[in-house]
């Protein structure tokens, strides 16, 4: 099957400035794909090379097979939902929607048509006569989603879609794109910052820094096979045992990344791994403790959940986990 | 009149500020005054009497027709070079970075910060130089040269404000460049280009140092004002042309005015 998107070894220089450098990827049709990493990464880059708005400075895209470097925007099935939704101010909320089909030359009939069918697809029918700086900002968004599908695109590119919103809608409106997804089965490709997003719509992740992707995978293994220390960091703050520890726990290993929750205190049994410390801080965050220990100079953060006993700052405990949950990691 | 903010500001302030603005417009009033007397060799005050005459005389005087019919067909061409490379120059500067951006950017503008005169005898040489006889033209050219500012400085305000990823929308959306400027740039620019041209037309109509220098033979309505001036003969005619020129620039300056202030709300971004 050929992918949605492929990128052969595309770089995209800014003079010296390497914004993307060097990345392959491979989007399956049909997938929900996100970019993670944080502001200056390259994965906005990422995507705008995917919409036509940049040229790669080398490198090989396809999108659905066919070539796209040298294609100018209007000429791609891509279509894309723009971070502060650029929503056409002087036009009403239907010619907003139906402006695609419009500079396609599509009759006004079925333009109108289908634009009242996108704007019921996002759960704003009846908006159609009102004026964008009459909506509120969860609205404008789904105008903005309307918008782009309308034109039915081949791939669905939302650049940071849900980072104007607050947290309530935020959590709905992730909701919805899944399933929105599903029901269309267009491959979504969205940029991100926030790992508990991406953990929680896509189907893969490509987690980005400095213009690299530093790990690719589901977000069951980003989350819990990190194999770098910045994805360890980035995606939910694992910690990250040196390798004076890992010999110490008869692990050879340049550097292997624990979870928090992983960690239990002072309940150790049998094929358990255990690391004694001394309590530093703690704090309360509703389900679980926060607790930090020190091991020999390293601090270990411990999830413990709120129902298990919490020891004092400065007592002497012992940290234990299972083997399996520590996972070697290639670089330190 | 929004004057809540405060108490009303104390009498000397008043008078000053009545004081100043009597200053500059009793002198317009006298003009319209004399359209209306019936000496016609001097203007002495108050005038002996009162006629609707001039009017007449006005109206059948050829020589007004000329000038009036030149001035406005200069500026109506001036205004629409200065509306089409204005424009340009304004998107140019706005939409895309480029090595002596700043510097086109200070050239443009420069026209209207020289003295009139400075412009006048900068074309005339040049014209002379080239070779090109002065003409109807070479007045339309000298006029372009500070019309294209004031449309030019009110573009360029607009295009700030339209959102660059309103442009890169449209593409997104399948438009073409062309299309993309038809559909999204003109109508968020269009009240400011309109406000641009007006500016530019009442620059141009009153326009008689640049006209002077840039002229050959012809005169617009107020070199032919200037002559008049000169002549002790139905000087009441002068008036009336006078009367007419103020309301010509006056209400195309004052719509440009309230044009681009309405445009505060057209062109912002998506958020």
């Amino acid at each position: 099957m050929t992918a949605a998107v492929l990128f052969q070894n595309v770089s995209r220089h800014f003079g010296a400035v390497k914004a993307v450098d060097a990345v392959d990827l491979e989007i399956a049709a049909g997938e929900f794909f996100a970019m993670l990493g944080p502001s200056g990464s390259g994965k906005t880059t990422c995507l705008r090379l995917m919409a036509g708005f940049e040229q790669p400075t080398h490198g090989h895209i396809e999108i659905f097979g066919e070539t796209a470097e040298g294609v100018p925007p209007y000429r791609r099935s891509v279509n894309t939902v723009f971070q502060d939704y650029a929503l056409f101010p002087h036009l009403s909320i239907l010619d907003n929607v139906a402006y695609g089909l419009m500079v396609k030359g599509a009759g006004k009939e079925e333009r109108r048509r289908a634009a009242e069918d996108a704007l019921a697809m996002v759960k704003l029918p009846g908006y159609g006569q009102r004026r964008p700086g009459q909506l509120s900002g969860g609205q404008r968004q789904r105008v903005a989603l309307a918008r782009a599908l309308v034109n039915k695109p081949k791939v669905l590119l939302l650049d940071e879609p849900l980072g104007a919103l607050d947290l309530k809608l935020r959590e709905q409106m992730q909701e919805e794109l899944k399933s929105l997804q599903k029901s269309l089965g267009i491959t979504f490709v969205f940029v991100t910052h926030d790992q508990g997003e991406a953990l929680s719509m896509a189907d893969r992740i490509a987690v980005f820094n400095e213009g690299r992707i530093q790990q690719l995978g589901t977000p069951e293994d980003i989350y819990k096979r990190p194999q770098t220390r910045f994805v360890a960091d980035f995606v939910g703050s694992s910690n990250v045992l040196s390798s004076a520890i890992c010999a110490k726990l008869g692990v050879p290993a340049k550097a292997a990344s624990l979870r928090p929750e992983a960690i239990a205190i002072g309940t150790s049994w049998a094929e358990q791994l255990t690391l004694p410390g001394k309590v530093i801080s703690r704090s309360f965050l509703g389900a679980v403790n926060r607790i930090t220990v020190d091991c020999d100079g390293e601090k270990i953060i411990v999830a413990s959940p709120a129902s298990m006993p919490v020891p004092e700052i400065g007592a002497d405990v012992e940290l234990a986990f299972s083997r399996n949950d520590l996972h070697l990691m290639e670089d330190a | 009149m929004r004057s809540d903010r405060s108490a009303s500001a104390p009498l000397p302030l008043k008078i000053a500020a009545i004081g100043g603005l009597a200053f500059l417009h009793i002198p317009i009033l006298l003009i319209f005054l004399y359209a209306f007397t019936t000496e016609e060799k001097s203007y002495q005050f108050p005038p002996p009497g009162l006629t609707l005459q001039w009017f007449a005389v006005t109206w059948n005087r050829p020589d007004v027709w000329a000038a009036l019919a030149l001035s406005v067909k200069v500026a109506t061409i001036a205004t629409a070079i200065a509306l089409v490379l204005g424009t340009l120059c304004a998107a140019a500067v706005s939409q895309t970075r480029f090595f002596g951006r700043e510097t086109i950017s200070l050239l443009v503008i420069l026209p209207i910060a020289l003295p009139g005169i400075i412009t006048g005898i900068a074309l005339r040489s040049a014209f002379s130089m080239a070779d090109i006889p002065f003409s109807f033209w070479t007045i339309v050219l000298g006029h372009a040269t500070f019309c294209i500012v004031v449309v030019y400085n009110n573009a360029v305000a607009r295009f700030r404000r339209v959102s660059g990823s309103l442009i890169e929308a449209s593409m997104d959306l399948g438009a073409d460049g062309f299309q993309t400027f038809r559909h999204i740039i003109l109508p968020n620019i269009g009240t400011a280009l309109l406000a641009g041209g007006m500016l530019a037309f009442a620059l141009s109509f009153d326009e008689v140092i640049v006209t002077t220098f840039t002229g050959g033979q012809q005169s617009t309505l107020p070199i032919w004002m200037l002559e008049e001036l000169i002549r002790p003969r139905q000087r009441p005619v002068t008036n009336v042309v006078a009367m007419v020129v103020v309301l010509v620039t006056a209400l195309p300056i004052l719509a440009a005015y309230y044009l681009t202030r309405d445009g505060d709300q057209i062109a912002g971004g998506g958020k």
